[in-house]
């Protein structure tokens, strides 16, 4: 923690994060008592499209002449949820995956681990991308195929303690294992692979925001009139030459945004380490 | 070594095996129509929806379905529902732009990389080493889209400098050398946005390898002969810790030719991205089916390639 | 030749810098061999590779003291004039020849390097390689040009290491703890080449050991070492012979002898 605390950097990114959540909760409570702030995002106003930067519109109109800053705010809630429950849904299934294997071993084990490496040939963004697009682009169709895209990390971590872990158990009884798994679970094994695990969790939370802001661009994301960062990138193509603050508002928002999660997980990943 | 190279296809064939089951059934069982036409297009007649399962073995059960496109896959019979050609013809049409690109990209993100890493662990604990891993990350979190975009607008707007497709348009080069640089131009910016990442991972990865190498006692040997700072570097210590990097280049492909996808639709570059792109816009099954087979073929290929090359830069793993 | 002189290194840590050299003086002259003696933390390692500035610097700190080489004064010369004197005029063997050897490159190849760095008026490089290998005793070294340090065994590593510091031809050749990690038989082989080599070349040898037993016949002179400092230095006759400091007498008083009736080999006491 010390070591964690006294990196400024990752204090830097843990600020932005923080900005990044209450932004996004706020709208999003502001938004479920039905008031907007600035204005509606959804409110178009074709006598004030493609504005640029001005002070009734800090960041600008789009071509359907909303407001580019209220379209961003909710954003910003989008894109943490996707971030939030995909990374749930991923560890999710790679603990489930990463225990069976491990606890199993043997022909399960083989069975589980070639299946990983052949997830692992995909290329997962044209993955997600097919079931998406077949599917139909939703959010919770979004977060469930990336959660179900990038579970093989957590699962290979979950499994490798587990296989440690049976070593250590086997001296003391091969039956004390079979009689109290789930307390030996509990007990052992999520508290040693508990911070890897964060920091698999908070590094897969940019992947995530990442990648729904492709498929938004791609036109396969939350549909509009929703506003995601990455579809206001997407609308804003078309006018990209002479619309330049369409682009580029959106895409440093996503910059910013995973660039903190990686710092800080970089950063929480080497705290880690240097305690053990 | 033989051996190996055998005992790795035999592998790399059941991992195949279970990836175009995978793709099959992804491809079949999410719902949605199968017609390129509307479900309830009421301009089809039923005959023709019943031709159309026929042809495209819709009305078998499913077992059946899958032993049949893997029959038509191999003997290239397989058929794009979009305009009837071969599947297979329109992946080889689009291979080697693909495979230009990634090779591209890789180069990029090798050199780059290692020149990143290295110099981040060798000045380890300093600010130079910070501002590589700052650097790395914000490669990382790069939106790749975005970014081109930003360089398009620089580069066209304010440089009236042509960079979308392969060649520019409406220019002709007066010999075989003109145009082939044209080429490399076009192929220059998409690869290096997709070797972005590449960078990124691949000099997080160096550095910590040769921050290790760098602890050990042959560096001390090195130094004690007199050599210069970058010899040990670039010669002693690179090669002991760029072995992961190298066989770690085949899981590289997968990331990408998915992140391709976005890269070429932007460019309107011709590679496999856009044409996967097409066909999920297209529904088009079987050219889906059949481009996941060979993406995972070229990777699982790719995986062998940087094994085998990862043995002849370190002779210690010769022989495994 | 070489002159050190109330030499002070410490090492820094997240509490302080703790002192590793506390005031070390001593000299080798052209074609002498000194040995230095003591245990492990007494700071031998630590004197010999301070010479060159091997030391890594953080967390060495050079705290006082001048070392000199034939005039030139190695603690202020720049990085070029000391890569010079690194392997040209001082070279080194050390302790583990196994992990001293790039693994990656072959003896030919590592071998090669050195000799192209010191002697670039070497033209036929394989034979001087082929002529080192031989002289320090590898058999049928053209057959072993092309072989990788772990085709090697720790003997033959090590004779390698050797040939490698000679072939630069150095004035003084340090070498810390050589036949430590050898096996017994082995040593034995070893010390005799480098004293046959040392007088073949002139060459001055610091001979670093923990082991008093080695020096005799090999060493005109020896530094004991206890704790950072030198506490008795002399010719090693004399030294062996008529022992003054305490450590001394008490190092000498371990070494195990032929037809020594002592249940017990006696052991020091010590916190260096």
């Amino acid at each position: 923690m010390r070591r964690f605390r006294s990196n400024p950097v990752a204090i830097a990114s843990v600020v932005v994060i923080l900005i990044f959540a209450f932004t996004a909760g706020g709208t999003f409570l502001l938004s479920i008592t039905g008031h907007q702030w600035p204005c509606n995002p959804n409110l178009t106003n074709l006598e004030q499209k493609l504005l640029p930067p001005c002070p009734q519109h800090w960041l600008g109109t789009d071509n359907l002449g909303r407001d580019v800053l209220s379209r961003m705010l909710h954003g910003a809630s989008i894109s943490l949820t996707v971030g939030l429950i995909a990374v749930a849904v991923s560890l999710g299934i790679g603990m489930v995956v990463g225990a069976v294997a491990g606890y199993f071993g043997g022909i399960i084990d083989q069975i589980l681990m070639r299946a990983v490496d052949a997830l692992l040939c995909f290329p997962t963004f044209f993955l997600i991308l097919t079931v998406v697009a077949l599917l139909g682009p939703s959010l919770l169709n979004i977060v469930i195929v990336i959660g179900l895209v990038s579970w093989t990390g957590t699962a290979r971590l979950v499994r490798s303690e587990f296989l440690t872990l049976r070593e250590t158990e086997y001296v003391k009884g091969a039956r004390v294992l079979g009689q109290n798994a789930w307390h030996i679970i509990t007990r052992h094994i999520l508290p040693n692979a508990a911070a890897p695990i964060l920091v698999t969790a908070v590094l897969g939370i940019p992947d995530a925001i990442l990648s729904e802001a492709g498929l938004s661009f791609l036109g396969f994301g939350v549909q509009p009139p929703q506003a995601t960062w990455g579809n206001i990138i997407a609308d804003g193509k078309t006018y990209l030459l002479d619309a330049w603050w369409l682009n580029l508002f959106p895409g440093l928002a996503i910059l910013i945004a995973s660039l903190s999660f990686y710092l800080a997980g970089d950063a929480l990943r080497e705290a880690a380490e240097s305690r053990s | 070594m033989i051996s190996f190279i055998i005992r790795r296809l035999a592998l790399s064939v059941v991992l195949l095996f279970i990836i175009s089951i995978i793709s099959f059934f992804i491809v079949t069982l999410t719902p949605g129509s199968p017609y390129p036409w509307g479900e309830l297009n009421p301009k089809i007649s039923a005959e023709v929806k019943a031709n159309f399962r026929k042809k495209f073995h819709l009305d078998r059960p499913l077992h059946e379905q899958y032993a049949l496109i893997m029959r038509d896959l191999f003997t290239g019979n397989l058929r794009s529902i979009k305009d009837d050609r071969p599947v297979m013809s329109r992946i080889l049409e689009r291979l080697p732009a693909t495979v230009a690109l990634n090779l591209t990209s890789i180069v990029i993100s090798l050199s780059f990389g290692t020149l990143l890493g290295v110099t981040a662990a060798r000045y380890s604990g300093h600010w130079q080493d910070a501002l590589g891993s700052f650097i790395a990350f914000l490669f990382i979190a790069l939106p790749g889209f975005w970014i081109t975009y930003m360089m398009v607008v620089a580069l066209v707007k304010g440089f009236g400098v042509p960079i979308l497709g392969t060649h520019s348009y409406g220019i002709e080069f007066p010999n075989s050398l003109g145009s082939g640089l044209d080429t490399l131009w076009h192929l220059l910016l998409p690869a290096t946005i997709l070797a972005l990442g590449g960078i990124a991972s691949q000099s997080r990865y160096l550095r910590a390898t040769m921050i290790e190498s760098l602890r050990e006692d042959y560096i001390r040997t090195a130094r004690s002969k007199g050599l210069a700072e970058e010899v040990i570097l670039y010669k002693h210590a690179l090669r002991n810790s760029i072995r992961p990097i190298i066989a770690g280049i085949g899981m590289v492909l997968p990331a990408l030719i998915g992140g391709a996808v976005v890269i070429e639709t932007i460019f309107a570059y011709p590679g496999m991205g856009r044409l996967g792109y097409e066909a999920v816009l297209e529904r088009d099954y079987p050219t889906l089916v059949a481009l996941n087979f060979v993406v995972a073929a070229l990777v699982l290929l790719g995986n062998l390639i940087s094994d085998l090359l990862s043995a002849a830069v370190d002779p210690r793993v010769r022989l495994e | 030749m070489l002159k050190i002189k109330d030499l002070q290194i410490g090492f820094s840590t997240p509490t302080g810098i703790t002192p590793a050299l506390k005031g070390v003086s001593l000299e080798i002259g052209r074609g002498e061999t000194l040995a230095i003696v003591g245990e492990s933390g007494s700071g031998k390692s630590v004197t010999a590779l301070a010479i060159t500035r091997l030391l890594p610097t953080p967390p060495a700190v050079y705290q006082a003291g001048s070392i000199t080489f034939e005039g030139q004064d190695l603690l202020t010369a720049s990085d070029a004039e000391l890569r010079k004197v690194r392997g040209g005029k001082i070279a080194y063997i050390f302790q583990e020849p196994s992990t001293s050897l790039n693994p990656v490159y072959s003896i030919r190849s590592q071998m090669a390097e050195m000799i192209q760095h010191h002697r670039p008026d070497v033209t036929d490089i394989d034979a001087e390689i082929i002529r080192w290998l031989d002289a320090v005793g590898i058999v049928d070294p053209a057959t072993r040009l092309h072989d990788y340090p772990h085709q090697l065994s720790g003997g033959m590593q090590q004779r390698v290491m050797i040939a490698m510091a000679l072939s630069a031809r150095p004035d003084l050749l340090i070498a810390d703890e050589p036949t430590t990690a050898l096996d017994v038989t082995i040593q034995k082989q070893i010390l005799d080449k480098l004293r046959e080599l040392q007088r073949d070349l002139n060459m001055a040898v610091m001979l670093i050991t923990h082991n008093f037993a080695i020096i005799r016949g090999l060493a005109r002179n020896v530094a004991v070492m206890y704790r950072g400092e030198i506490v008795e230095y002399g010719e090693s006759e004399q030294v062996l012979s008529n022992p003054q400091h305490p450590y001394t007498k008490a190092l000498i008083a371990c070494i195990p002898r032929l037809g020594d009736q002592r249940h017990r080999l006696p052991t020091i006491e010590s916190n260096p």
